[in-house]
């Protein structure tokens, strides 16, 4: 653990009654009703799956995308922990909360587009795992990161009861866990990749390449940064706290080296397969390769300098460019761009899309009701006072 | 048996001299020996290590003194007998067994040949092995069917009395095969009836010699028949269905059947299933061992004719050639899938609509919260400034 002396953390408080948690509410109840519907009626009577594409919003949104956008947790303790920068410590927890909901979520969401989700607890059922399978291997590591981040946020609740010993004794061992917690998501956002390269040339050449698990773990690490820029801003803003800018900006230069090597790796890659010529063709794949890398190269445009990233506006902007690229890069590769022969055809039906709502929903619910109510955030008072005057 | 393994065997100088004596006696290479041996063990089905137990148990035990009798039968099983290749009858009777009675191989006749049954009888008391051929009536008194004065249902019992084990080889002798077909009119009844106890049975007509060879040389090297399934049958032959290893199979799991003899589907080797095939609800190895030692193909589906189902009481002999069978192991699925199938729809009114709605919302609140950032950064950026403004000032 750092040594840095921090700010500790403490509830926001307030009332949990608001128009956001109205909204979230709604979308929660909403998102319910379509799963009883699926859940007893089949995938046929909710979604627009078919044959030929059997991953749909629920996989790709869901899960990949929302265990990306999960990743913050695990960038920022990869930095704090592994490169030893205590000084992003009061990032932690906030980082953490918000993958804690990302991955619970994504790992209930999967258990709803299961075809025949009442066998869910075979793949944890050591007579049927199958070592050989990348979905295993996605599948346990998710479930262990999980419970390991549980385990990590644990000490949050525990000093809301007011469970001293027990906190004492984790703290003990919990370097295993936050270690686990760096391990367990390089391992699956890589092999979420090696997925993509397993669906073979159904997947469009600019995305089907051998260096697929490099280039989602590349960029889940830097979505991880993304997302708490963005967070930490949207928090700031909601609760009208002051913005971490002496801890942002920093690590929004970090995240920038990361990109920087991301977009090397993404665009050597494609030039040494020699299908960069893709890229260039009147296409709607082609426009939207080039939306998701435009919005992996605005944030040098955006945050390029130390002043600029001084700007709260100008990084909140970057986090949420960096988000549509990571987004925009799983859902070309999975759905835009996968073509899985003439006629197949596949968008997202009304009550597919009410679901992924109410998944996001659901985190900034849990998110709002946590920070409100359990110490999160740093303490404000901590911080120096703008005078007012 | 101590030995698992073949080389070991041949290390044991006695037992291979015992090897030695027997590839001598039989004119056989003791490599084709051996093999032969091991042929025998992966044909029961048995663990590695065990043809070095048959290996053993034939060179060196005791040949087992053998009484086969013939009741109601044609003699088909001990032609296929004679026609085994690996190794020849007579070989086997020389060296694997000790055939003392046999009524169709005998020399001797009459009460000389009844006088070899008594004493091979006397002399291996408890050790022998009885086979038996052919049906047994059982109607007014069995008198339909007597050797020597004795009906089959005497000489059963006798011999049964003080053998080690029982095999009744062939289809007749199973349940009563062909000679108990409908309306029976002499009480044909197989041996296990007649003893009124389950015996090991090895149904077929004729059965494949091998079968009846491999169930010996288990007898001979375990000192035990080998397991049964409920009807006595050895599991090692009568396990699986002979649909499950057909070499029409794929034929039928495609749907492509011969409709009738001789023409396009039959002279191109489809499944015979609309033929009459009783290979889906008859249980026996004939794919896998097939007939006469004449390579592939030599079986009677193999060779375009329908199995008649002879190794499986109710099938056999009753069941009339041209009925079609019941598939005993193809469970047909709950659903089937469609014959076209649907492939998906490009976005509705709605769904369109209601991505839009969102993203827009989305992107309208990130606008507003970026220009409140925005806003709140310049004033603070101008109070900085007032500020460093002022202290300078001071």
């Amino acid at each position: 653990m750092s040594a840095q002396q921090h700010a500790a953390a403490a509830p926001v408080g307030g009332d949990l009654f608001n128009a956001t948690t109205l909204i979230c509410g709604v979308l929660i109840a909403v998102m319910a009703t379509v799963i009883v519907v699926r859940l007893f009626f089949g995938l046929g009577s909710v979604t627009n799956l078919n044959d030929g594409y059997s991953w749909g919003l629920w996989v790709v949104g869901d899960v990949f995308i929302g265990s990306a956008l999960a990743c913050g947790g695990f960038s920022v303790a990869l930095l704090v922990y592994i490169f030893n920068r205590g000084e992003y410590h009061p990032l932690v927890r906030p980082a953490l909360l918000g993958s804690l909901f990302g991955y619970t979520l994504a790992g209930a969401a999967i258990t709803v587009d299961l075809g025949r989700w009442w066998n869910f607890w075979h793949i944890f059922w050591p007579g049927y795992f199958n070592v050989n399978s990348v979905m295993f291997e996605v599948a346990a590591c998710i479930t262990l990161y999980i419970i390991v981040m549980w385990i990590e946020f644990s000490p949050v609740f525990l000093e809301k009861l007011g469970l001293r010993d027990v906190r004492r004794k984790l703290n003990k061992v919990l370097f295993i866990f936050i270690a686990l917690g760096i391990v367990l998501p390089m391992m699956h956002q890589a092999s979420l990749g090696t997925m993509l390269v397993v669906m073979g040339d159904q997947v469009n050449p600019l995305w089907q390449t051998p260096l697929q698990p490099l280039i989602y773990l590349l960029s889940a690490i830097t979505l991880g940064y993304g997302v708490v820029l963005f967070e930490s801003c949207v928090a700031a803003s909601a609760y009208r706290r002051e913005i971490e800018v002496s801890m942002l900006n920093p690590m929004a230069r970090v995240m920038l080296g990361i990109m920087a090597f991301y977009l090397v790796v993404r665009f050597a890659d494609l030039a040494v397969r020699g299908v960069l010529g893709e890229a260039f063709k009147p296409t709607y794949i082609a426009l939207t390769f080039w939306i998701e890398n435009a919005s992996f190269i605005a944030p040098f445009l955006l945050i390029g300098s130390v002043a600029a990233r001084r700007n709260p506006a100008r990084l909140f902007l970057a986090g949420i460019a960096v988000m549509l690229g990571g987004i925009l890069l799983r859902l070309n590769g999975f759905l835009i761009a996968f073509d899985t022969g003439p006629g197949w055809s596949y968008f997202p039906s009304v009550p597919e899309l009410l679901v992924t709502f109410g998944i996001f929903a659901a985190e900034v619910f849990g998110y709002i009701y946590i920070t409100r109510r359990f110490p999160v955030l740093p303490r404000e008072e901590a911080y120096a006072q703008p005078a007012r005057s | 048996m101590a030995n698992t393994s073949l080389l070991k065997l041949e290390e044991d100088s006695r037992i291979d001299s015992h090897i030695a004596a027997v590839s001598k006696r039989l004119g056989m290479p003791r490599r084709a020996f051996l093999q032969f041996c091991a042929t025998l063990a992966t044909s029961l089905g048995l663990p590695p290590g065990a043809d070095a137990a048959v290996a053993e148990a034939v060179a060196s035990k005791k040949r087992p003194s053998v009484i086969w009798l013939h009741f109601q039968e044609c003699t088909g099983c001990t032609e296929s007998m004679l026609r085994a290749e690996h190794p020849t009858l007579e070989k086997l009777i020389l060296d694997v067994i000790s055939l003392d009675y046999h009524e169709t191989l005998f020399a001797a006749a009459g009460h000389q040949a009844e006088q070899a049954r008594k004493s091979a009888m006397m002399q291996n008391r408890g050790s022998y092995l009885l086979v038996i051929e052919g049906a047994i009536p059982t109607r007014d008194g069995g008198i339909y069917c007597k050797v020597g004065g004795q009906t089959a249902i005497e000489l059963t019992r006798e011999c049964a009395a003080d053998a080690a084990a029982i095999i009744a080889i062939g289809s007749c002798a199973s349940w009563g095969g062909m000679p108990s077909t409908d309306p029976n009119p002499t009480g044909s009844s197989g041996v296990a009836t007649v003893l009124g106890k389950p015996v090991v049975s090895i149904p077929g007509c004729p059965p494949n010699p091998y079968n009846f060879l491999s169930t010996v040389v288990h007898f001979l090297a375990f000192g035990s028949l080998p397991p049964v399934d409920e009807l006595g049958r050895p599991k090692f032959a009568y396990s699986r269905l002979i649909h499950e290893s057909c070499e029409r199979r794929a034929h039928f799991d495609a749907g492509r059947f011969a409709m009738e003899f001789g023409d396009e589907g039959h002279r191109k080797g489809y499944c015979l299933y609309k033929l009459g095939c009783k290979g889906p609800e008859t249980y026996a190895n004939c794919p896998t061992v097939l007939f006469g030692d004449a390579g592939a193909g030599t079986w009677p589906i193999g060779c375009g004719c329908p199995c008649i189902g002879c190794t499986e009481q109710g099938v056999g002999f009753s069941k009339p050639l041209h009925m079609l069978a019941k598939v005993k192991n193809v469970d047909p699925p709950q659903q089937y899938p469609r014959i076209v199938e649907e492939k998906g729809m490009g976005a509705t009114l709605g769904s369109a609509a209601l991505l839009a709605a969102v993203a827009g919302a989305a992107a309208g609140g990130a606008a507003m919260v970026a220009r409140n950032l925005g806003l709140s950064h310049q004033a603070e950026e101008a109070e900085r400034a007032r500020a460093a403004g002022q202290g300078t000032e001071v």
